[in-house]
């Protein structure tokens, strides 16, 4: 069975140092693959090569089994970065950046046809934002603006979704809303790239956890258990180290 | 409306109104990717090619428009690289641009600075037949571009990467966007001269944001600000006799100090208190984060 999303022995990063340094990882149809690992890892590095953003140093990586760059048939990939950085000052709605997700689909120049706008808004209502559709993204709380980010993924009503650290610096309640919705994805035979620190609310639902460790892979197979005080009931996971995850997406610098 | 009965008076009116609708609908765009200055720069490469027509005695409009969407191009290839040295890259252009315009006038001996005065000031009222025809075909085009491919351009101003992801032709939306942003300048170039030219792009825009909350309501909002400061701006020059291109852009300014302070008092009267917190707290406040 050709897999979704395939790594072979990819290496990626600067070229005296690299950030990948021989991965090989593959997600099968209709699995739910977590990579995990610290910050610094290579974990948005293994995104970015394989959503064709990088570009290997050697090795190979394949999407539908067709080379990434030659890859054309993006509608069938839906993917929610961490953040959007940006914040230019004007404004856009939350359907109209949850329009932009279905233009995979559109032949640039085209109209906009009526299973175009179902999708949008059902995108929208899949993650319970249709009461907010018509607001400025801005004015969302992280949580909110996060779920319209995932609602942008799902307009192109992709077969695989790549999730970059969704639910980082995201409120309880829009988690819960977060992992619902990726629920319901897998329900109806999606595949999943998620990429974590920790899993959260979505643990129950990944089949197989990658871990990284500088770049390479140190552990493939289930989802390794919490360990020392990680495990222990109510610990709430504060790293005093770790910068603050800013909540407002749309707040952060423009890279 | 008297003043409007002469001939060159329609036509600089015609004129202006023409920029006041194409200038911020593809400004829009360029305030969304924090571009507010480009028009600016390209309006400093366009005199070189309006020095070219001078001297070459061919239509400057024509030669303008070769150069700036040339050097528009050039810009956003030193974009597309990286940052660090396209600032200083994009600078050398634009300096080099206004200084070889002057230096290209002085050349000929018929032709002084004050011709070159013209287009850096703008003269509408200098406005002919044929120049109108010219300007109306390219805002024409400007507004096809703006308009009708709206979620393709702010698909990749807004987030570029992910239209990179969703498989768009971003470099070649990218350069669409330059090319078109050049074919603003020119157009905008006999109303508030090629110095004037980013402000009618991007003040209309700034105000308009101010009161919209989607990206299509601020640049249908942008393009009736900037049409309505057009014809009053121009109408103001006439009646008083002052220069029309910097009446036209401090009609603009004035209408985005007024609106940013009408907006100020508003948020304060509809809010009254400090918010509630929302029952949250797992969620820290809003940070911005650096670099």
């Amino acid at each position: 069975m050709t897999a979704v999303l395939e790594l072979r022995h990819a290496v990626a990063g600067y070229p005296d140092r690299p950030v990948l340094q021989d991965v090989s990882v593959a997600v099968a149809p209709g699995e739910v693959l977590a990579v995990l690992g610290a910050n610094g890892s290579g974990k948005s590095t293994l995104v970015r090569v394989g959503l064709g953003l990088l570009p290997l140093t050697s090795g190979s990586a394949t999407l539908f089994g067709t080379p990434v760059s030659r890859f054309r048939q993006r509608h069938r990939v839906g993917y929610v970065p961490q953040r959007l950085g940006a914040g230019s000052g004007v404004p856009a709605t939350v359907a109209e950046v949850v329009g932009s997700g279905r233009l995979p689909r559109r032949r640039v120049g085209a109209g906009r046809r009526p299973a175009d706008r179902a999708a949008v808004e059902r995108a929208i209502a899949a993650v319970g934002l249709a009461a907010r559709r018509s607001e400025p993204v801005a004015t969302l709380s992280g949580g909110q603006q996060q779920r319209a980010l995932i609602a942008r993924a799902l307009a192109t009503e992709p077969d695989l979704l790549v999730l970059d650290e969704p639910t980082a610096g995201v409120d309880a309640t829009s988690q819960a809303t977060f992992a619902g919705t990726v629920r319901d994805f897998v329900a109806g035979g999606g595949t999943v790239l998620l990429v974590a620190h920790e899993l959260g609310p979505l643990a129950d639902l990944v089949d197989r956890a990658v871990v990284l460790h500088h770049g390479r892979v140190v552990h493939d197979g289930p989802v390794p258990a919490p360990a020392g005080h990680h495990a222990a009931p109510g610990h709430d996971h504060v790293h005093p180290h770790a910068p603050a995850e800013p909540p407002g997406i749309w707040q952060g610098s423009d890279r | 409306m008297e003043i409007f009965a002469s001939q060159f008076m329609q036509y600089a009116l015609l004129g202006a109104l023409i920029t006041g609708l194409a200038a911020p609908a593809l400004g829009t765009y360029l305030v969304q990717r924090r571009l507010a200055l480009i028009g600016d720069g390209i309006g400093h490469v366009a005199l070189t090619g309006v020095a070219v027509g001078l001297l070459t005695a061919r239509s400057p409009v024509l030669t303008a428009m070769l150069v700036a969407v040339a050097g528009a191009v050039v810009i956003e290839l030193v974009r597309e690289r990286g940052r660090t040295s396209g600032d200083v890259a994009l600078a050398i252009l634009f300096y080099g641009g206004i200084a070889g315009g002057v230096f290209l006038v002085n050349l000929s001996a018929s032709h002084t600075n004050a011709n070159l005065m013209a287009y850096l000031f703008g003269s509408p009222l200098t406005t002919t037949g044929p120049d109108l025809v010219v300007m109306a075909l390219l805002s024409g085009a400007v507004l096809l571009v703006a308009l009708g491919l709206r979620p393709w351009l702010f698909a990749v101003c807004h987030d570029e990467e992910y239209a990179r992801v969703s498989g768009l032709p971003v470099r070649a939306l990218n350069l669409l966007l330059a090319v078109t942003t050049a074919l603003t300048v020119t157009v905008a170039m006999r109303a508030v001269g090629l110095l004037l030219v980013s402000a009618l792009m991007v003040v209309p825009v700034a105000t308009a944001q101010l009161l919209a909350g989607g990206f299509r309501a601020t640049q249908w909002l942008a393009m009736g600000i900037g049409v309505l400061v057009a014809g009053a701006g121009t109408g103001f020059a006439g009646l008083y006799d002052t220069a029309p291109g910097a009446t036209i852009v401090l009609l603009a300014i004035a209408g985005f100090a007024v609106t940013t302070l009408a907006a100020a008092g508003w948020r304060r009267l509809r809010r009254p208190r400090p918010p509630e917190p929302d029952g949250t707290p797992v969620e820290p406040p809003e940070v911005m984060v650096g670099g």
